[in-house]
């Protein structure tokens, strides 16, 4: 459904020009759960916002169900179902909670249940925050999860979580797993992740590991799991060990 | 009787679809009173000596309200009026006041509302004003509302003061003082668009031991237009007072935010903030991936951070 052609990005350095991304080359099936690991400043989160429209890409080609939507903006892919929680989410002086699920739904049937329904989902008290502003009385962890509630809410052709993990409690994070799960399961969209996340990388359909700004490996969580470890292991690669 | 204008007007800054019954109220439509009821515990006067009424609220008042919107539907229209309220002992009320001008032609029509309110002790009222303009021709819409605060021992006021738009210029100026334990919260929101220009201004004088107040204005300066806030509290005894100006701007827009804090006394606990940006570009993006335009989440914005 999601297909990556050559896509490159580079940026403006004090000495010249710099890659970010090589041609990367990547498919994403229907109902594929990715998820995208790789050392930080590998590239993986200018991926992900390059999928979502919010970086452009120096050059290569995206398709959305064959269509090249390499052009599109943020708003046309949203419409088209692409859905994205930031990694650092951000803060709105007046807008709830509640405005946020009910914006991220587009639909204007969504009842407070459902809208409270997402945030069950991500471990929180639903009744405790659907009608608080998404201001600075949230904690970094609180918003974090009322952003993945959003993603949710929105029941998208392709979800993208830009490591969703980052600022979470260990009990939320759980809760997350089988939540990535549940969609996986039902068939309900094909889900990218960003993560460095060990017990994410076990729910992977297929792994695929960016360093330096190109794709290195890309396989099954048994293909490509004990090169990550080793790598671990050996040179204090970023990937970090959760309890099963 | 009422024309549709005014009674669109009224509708948007009162919330009345009809003459209320059971409910102390006066509505000025052009100059002229076009209604009035008093109640048994809130009656409502005619001045004598100038343009007014006198609200008066009888001690043990509770959960009653009284409306006293201004309908302008006239172009060229001065009108200045002194409203006085004289709120009882032990009282608990609401107050929904209001100006609305619909401008037909090309001159200025303008409405003054000079509001006093004298609270007694233990005496707690909301009090709901909106401000809101419409024009048909190039006549201005002004609007300058004065309001001026005496609370006494243990009272409570909470002022919700909005303009919502339309508003050419406004000169918006409230002084208050409170006695021991009083209370005061103000929460102001402004739109300005075009080349509106609002101008606000608040001094909050902290006599009494233990009173306090909170004053946060919101505002949005789009187009051209120009805000001015100005805001001072001053602690005169132990006392606690806020205040907090956050202003985004858009377009070519200009907002001045001048807040200032005085503390005459060594248990005065004063604190001021003000903050005008423009709407930061990442807001726009998180609702553009929810599917929005652009535009749409601009919007949607502004109607958060006013509502």
């Amino acid at each position: 459904m999601l297909e990556l052609k050559n896509l490159s990005f580079q940026v403006e350095t004090e000495n010249g020009k710099k890659d970010i991304l090589k041609n990367i080359n990547l498919t994403l099936n229907d109902n594929e759960l990715v998820v995208i690991t790789g050392p930080n400043g590998s590239g993986k989160s200018t991926l992900a916002k390059i999928i979502m429209g919010i970086e452009k890409q120096t050059s290569g080609q995206i398709l959305f169900n064959g269509i090249d939507i390499s052009d599109y903006s943020i708003t046309e892919r949203a419409r088209l179902g692409f859905g994205f929680a930031l990694q650092q989410p951000v803060r709105f002086k007046g807008i709830t909670v509640k405005d946020l699920i009910m914006l991220a739904s587009q639909n204007k049937e969504l009842t407070v249940d459902k809208a409270c329904a997402y945030l069950s989902e991500v471990g929180l008290c639903a009744n405790e925050y659907i009608n608080r502003e998404v201001n600075a009385s949230l904690s970094g962890g609180e918003l974090k999860r009322i952003e993945i509630a959003t993603v949710l809410a929105r029941q998208t052709a392709l979800s993208i979580f830009d490591e969703p993990e980052a600022g979470i409690d260990l009990w939320s994070f759980n809760n997350l797993i089988d939540v990535f799960q549940r969609i996986h399961d039902k068939h309900e969209g094909s889900i990218l992740i960003i993560s460095h996340q060990e017990r994410i990388l076990n729910v992977a359909d297929r792994i695929i590991v960016v360093a330096g700004g190109e794709v290195q490996s890309s396989g099954t969580h048994e293909e490509i799991m004990p090169e990550l470890m080793r790598r671990a292991d050996g040179c204090g690669c970023s990937l970090k060990r959760g309890k099963k | 009787m009422m024309d549709q204008n005014e009674k669109n007007i009224l509708k948007i800054v009162a919330d009345m679809d009809e003459v209320p019954t059971g409910t102390a109220y006066n509505i000025r439509s052009n100059c002229g009173c076009s209604g009035r009821n008093s109640t048994e515990n809130i009656k409502i006067e005619n001045k004598t000596d100038k343009p007014g009424i006198d609200i008066i609220v009888k001690p043990g008042t509770k959960n009653e309200v009284v409306m006293i919107p201004v309908v302008i539907t006239e172009s060229g229209v001065e009108d200045l009026v002194y409203n006085d309220f004289f709120i009882g002992e032990d009282t608990d009320i609401t107050i929904i006041a209001g100006c609305g001008i619909h401008n037909c032609g090309d001159n200025k029509s303008q409405h003054d509302g000079i509001h006093t309110f004298y609270l007694k002790k233990n005496a707690r009222v909301k009090y709901i004003e909106k401000h809101y303009g419409e024009a048909d021709g190039r006549g201005e819409n002004v609007l300058n509302p004065v309001t001026v605060i005496n609370m006494d021992e243990d009272s409570y006021m909470e002022m919700d003061t909005v303009q919502i738009k339309g508003v050419d210029s406004t000169t918006r100026d409230t002084q208050a003082t409170l006695k021991d334990n009083a209370t005061l919260i103000v929460k102001e929101k402004l739109l300005t668009d075009g080349v509106q220009y609002a101008k606000t201004d608040f001094v909050i004088n902290l006599d009494g031991e233990n009173c306090s107040t909170h004053v946060v204005s919101r505002s949005v300066a789009k187009g051209e237009s120009k805000q001015y806030f100005v805001s001072n509290v001053i602690g005169n005894n132990k006392c606690m007072g806020h205040t907090e100006c956050d202003a985004i701007i858009m377009d070519n827009a200009i907002v001045h935010a001048k807040p200032e804090i005085v503390a005459n006394h060594i248990d005065a606990s004063l604190i001021h903030e003000a903050a005008i940006g423009k709407i930061a570009g990442e807001q726009i993006m998180k609702l553009m991936t929810l599917g929005l335009t652009e535009e749409e989440a601009q919007q949607q914005i502004v109607n958060g951070f006013l509502k």
